[in-house]
């Protein structure tokens, strides 16, 4: 027993020792090498002539595929910058907060002991209202990719954010529903320990009993419960419904569609942003979501170069399509680099300083991005952003625009 | 320097962790005060969770050590005591002014509480023979997270107004919204400090070094080591298992009083399964019974996660690997025999090199 207990102990020493060794690679990694194509944390060597941009993200965990698609989606953004050339560079530092608050407080800390000079908040919502509360109090510019909760941005004059809020998904979902006629009896499948579902749903219900829709009823699932959906199903098919509202991320919604084909229900599933991704999930038939409806501002199978370039990139570094978590990094990114431009901001200025600039500059200017569907991205003081959600439907495994 | 040498082991003991305590508040204190950046960042963030999970760990240590019950709901406590903490705090944001105050109630509160829930639970499971307290807390803790995972409580001139499921409040002018749901509580200020840490987690170390080295507290021991033997000298086991179970939610609630008053932001989610395992592994790795090592484990665990970000992508495997590592390291005498035997050989060679 002892001399197993030893070599438990000499194995578990040898494998921190050679983690410990590969932790160190990838510390030291330079971003302009393809070391930063592994997906670990890429920081360049301060040059001092680049901006400090930190954010913190769920890079392990059960939320990890959009907190790596945000990382992955600023690093292309950052390497194109650099590529290119020019006065404002960016160094990037994402930090794992794995979906928690008290961790994303953590990692914001080691950030700002890192000598962040600009934020991209947090990839998730409920880090994003910790996180962003300290950039307030740190005088600390920010602008998330994708923390969409209006608690987010309310009352801080220095958080911005790249994706429409929750409440207003669920309002152009209602609208969408009602304008395009596109069911009579409606229910609504919604996570009740997620903000994000949650926000959707409450905006969802108030805008659909206004429009007259019919909601004929809704039933709830958890972290704990989001592996069987029979019930829920087979309640919307008994009380008739012939559309089923899905405000959730691909992964529950995935399964929803699975199961409902194997009940041979048919009922038209419309989904908000967190679907897209959907296609492209590993183990799912891609054919069950013929037909699905969906908002979202960013469409990986558009025609113009911009998008394109931005597929083909990340196809080949990460093996796979991004989502409009990646895409919306990769505008937050370019947002920062035109408004750091219009201030005049140069990298030796403290985090105070820049963050006075942009505070000024931000609701200014206009970005044509990869999610602003050509019509260019803008925001009001308050730092919500100004772009309308598009209506998308899956025809033969790919998105087409619905009007 | 006689006098503690011929102490009583246990009065020693807890000399020692009182002094640990002491220590290790006045160095952080003179850091922050005097050295420019303080303790850095990172570390000045984490002072108030630190501060928790040490008093969580007493406490759960007084269940799982001393009176030698299993509990794997302690972050149901926790929770409880985090959302009505927390919910009075916000609630008397205008009539108690005075943060340390008003922190002090909502921490009193949050302990009597929790300790009714645990009084709850403890009366029927605490009568069983076996290890029934563990499958009963497993499950408390878990109706706990989506309990209050669907609460709705808000609080304006007219009174309080609770909804179930989902928000039916109508707040008039002024109301507060206190607990919303799955958004959990958004604290509007912090007014958790590390000083009311520092406080809490010595009276949890008097509650217990007073609670265990009484008559009281020998009964409970009693109880564990054989309760056969306890209840013929007419020790009534149910009852002081009772006391220590009742006691350590108390403190637990307090605990959780402090970490959501020094939170921006928390939701019923963090309180699941894996914090009260959590905490478990800082009591097992402290020592069971052993308080100053709780002390010590639950900090150090608090702080690696972080000091091993360097690590990037693999943090969180290193950080288990260094689990088992110091799991195996305190707890293996082949090791030890190993070092000494090379601490032996080394003075041969020095003495035979001369």
């Amino acid at each position: 027993m002892n001399s197993k207990k030893f070599l438990a102990f000499t194995m578990a020493a040898a494998m921190t020792l050679s983690l410990a060794a590969c932790g160190g690679d990838s510390g030291s990694a330079s971003s302009t090498g393809d070391a930063s194509g592994a997906g670990s944390t890429s920081t360049v060597e301060s040059t001092g002539s680049a901006f400090k941009i930190g954010g913190t993200g769920p890079l392990t965990g059960t939320a990890a595929i959009y907190g790596l698609a945000a990382q992955r989606g600023a690093q292309i953004a950052v390497d194109e910058i650099q590529e290119a050339g020019g006065d404002i560079q960016f160094e990037l530092n994402y930090q794992d907060d794995q979906n928690v608050p008290e961790t994303a407080v953590n990692a914001y800390n080691n950030l700002k002991s890192w000598g962040m000079q600009i934020s991209l908040g947090s990839v998730t919502s409920q880090p994003g209202i910790a996180t962003s509360v300290y950039n307030n109090e740190d005088r600390i510019f920010a602008l998330t990719p994708s923390a969409s909760s209006p608690d987010v941005i309310e009352g801080k004059d220095n958080v911005f954010q790249m994706c429409f809020s929750d409440p207003n998904q669920g309002l152009a979902s209602a609208q969408y529903i009602s304008e395009q006629g596109l069911g009579e009896n409606i229910y609504i499948i919604w996570k009740n320990d997620d903000v994000y579902s949650t926000g959707i749903k409450d905006q969802f219900v108030a805008e659909a009993e206004e429009l007259g829709l019919n909601v004929v009823g809704d039933s709830t699932f958890t972290d704990d419960t989001a592996n069987d959906f029979t019930v829920q199903l087979t309640d919307a098919q008994q009380k008739g419904a012939d559309l089923i509202f899905l405000p959730m991320y691909y992964t529950p919604a995935s399964l929803i569609l699975t199961q409902a084909d194997a009940m041979g229900y048919e009922p038209a599933f419309f989904g908000v942003d967190g679907m897209d991704g959907i296609l492209t999930m590993d183990g799912f038939d891609a054919s069950l979501a013929e037909g699905v409806m969906l908002l979202t501002p960013f469409n990986a199978d558009a025609e113009d170069e911009a998008t394109q370039a931005f597929v083909a990139e990340y196809e080949s570094r990460y093996g796979e399509t991004p989502n409009q978590f990646a895409a919306d990094a990769y505008d937050c990114i370019y947002a920062l680099k035109l408004a750091l431009e219009t201030a005049g901001c140069t990298p030796d200025m403290s985090a105070e300083e820049i963050n006075d600039a942009l505070v000024e500059v931000f609701p200014t200017i206009t970005l044509t991005g990869l999610t602003g569907d050509g019509e260019g991205i803008t925001w009001d003081s308050t730092g919500a952003v100004s772009k309308a959600p598009k209506g998308m439907v899956i025809q033969d495994g790919a998105y087409v625009g619905m009007d | 320097m006689n006098r503690i040498l011929h102490m009583k082991k246990s009065t020693r003991s807890s000399l020692f962790t009182y002094t640990l305590v002491i220590v290790a508040y006045v160095v952080i204190q003179l850091l922050r005060a005097f050295r420019e950046g303080g303790v850095g960042s990172v570390l000045e963030g984490q002072l108030v969770p630190i501060c928790a999970y040490v008093t969580m760990a007493l406490a759960l240590n007084l269940v799982v050590g001393v009176s030698g019950e299993l509990s794997l709901g302690h972050a149901g406590f926790m929770s409880i005591g985090a959302f009505a903490g927390c919910s009075v705090a916000a609630a008397l944001q205008n009539t108690v002014t005075l943060d340390p105050l008003r922190l002090a109630l909502s921490m009193v509160l949050g302990a009597v509480i929790a300790g009714f829930f645990g009084f709850l639970i403890g009366v029927p499971v605490l009568r069983l023979n076996g290890d029934y307290l563990a499958i009963v807390t497993l499950a408390f803790g878990e109706i706990i997270k989506s309990l209050v995972t669907n609460i709705y409580l808000g609080v304006d001139a007219d009174g309080p107004q609770f909804s179930f499921l989902s928000n039916n409040n109508q707040l008039g002018e002024g109301g507060i919204e206190l607990i919303r749901g799955p958004v959990g509580v958004t604290n509007s200020e912090r007014i958790a400090t590390f000083t009311a840490g520092f406080v809490l987690v010595l009276v949890a170390l008097f509650i217990i070094f007073n609670l265990v080295n009484s008559r009281t507290g020998r009964a409970i021991m009693a109880a564990r080591d054989n309760r056969i033997a306890a209840e013929s000298v007419g020790i009534s086991v149910t009852k002081y298992k009772m006391i220590a179970f009742v006691t350590s939610a108390a403190l637990a609630g307090a605990a959780g009083t402090l970490y959501g008053c020094g939170q921006v932001t928390f939701t019923a989610t963090k309180f699941d399964f894996n914090t009260s395992i959590l905490i478990l592994v800082f009591v097992v790795l402290g020592g069971l019974g052993n308080m100053w090592g709780s002390v010590i484990a639950a900090a150090a665990l608090t702080i690696l996660p972080e000091a091993l970000r360097q690590f990037a992508d693999y943090r969180m495997l290193v950080y288990a690997i260094v689990l088992i590592l110091v799991m195996l390291a305190t707890n293996n005498p082949t090791l030890w025999n190993f070092i000494a035997r090379i601490r032996e050989q080394r003075q041969e060679k020095k003495e035979g090199a001369k």
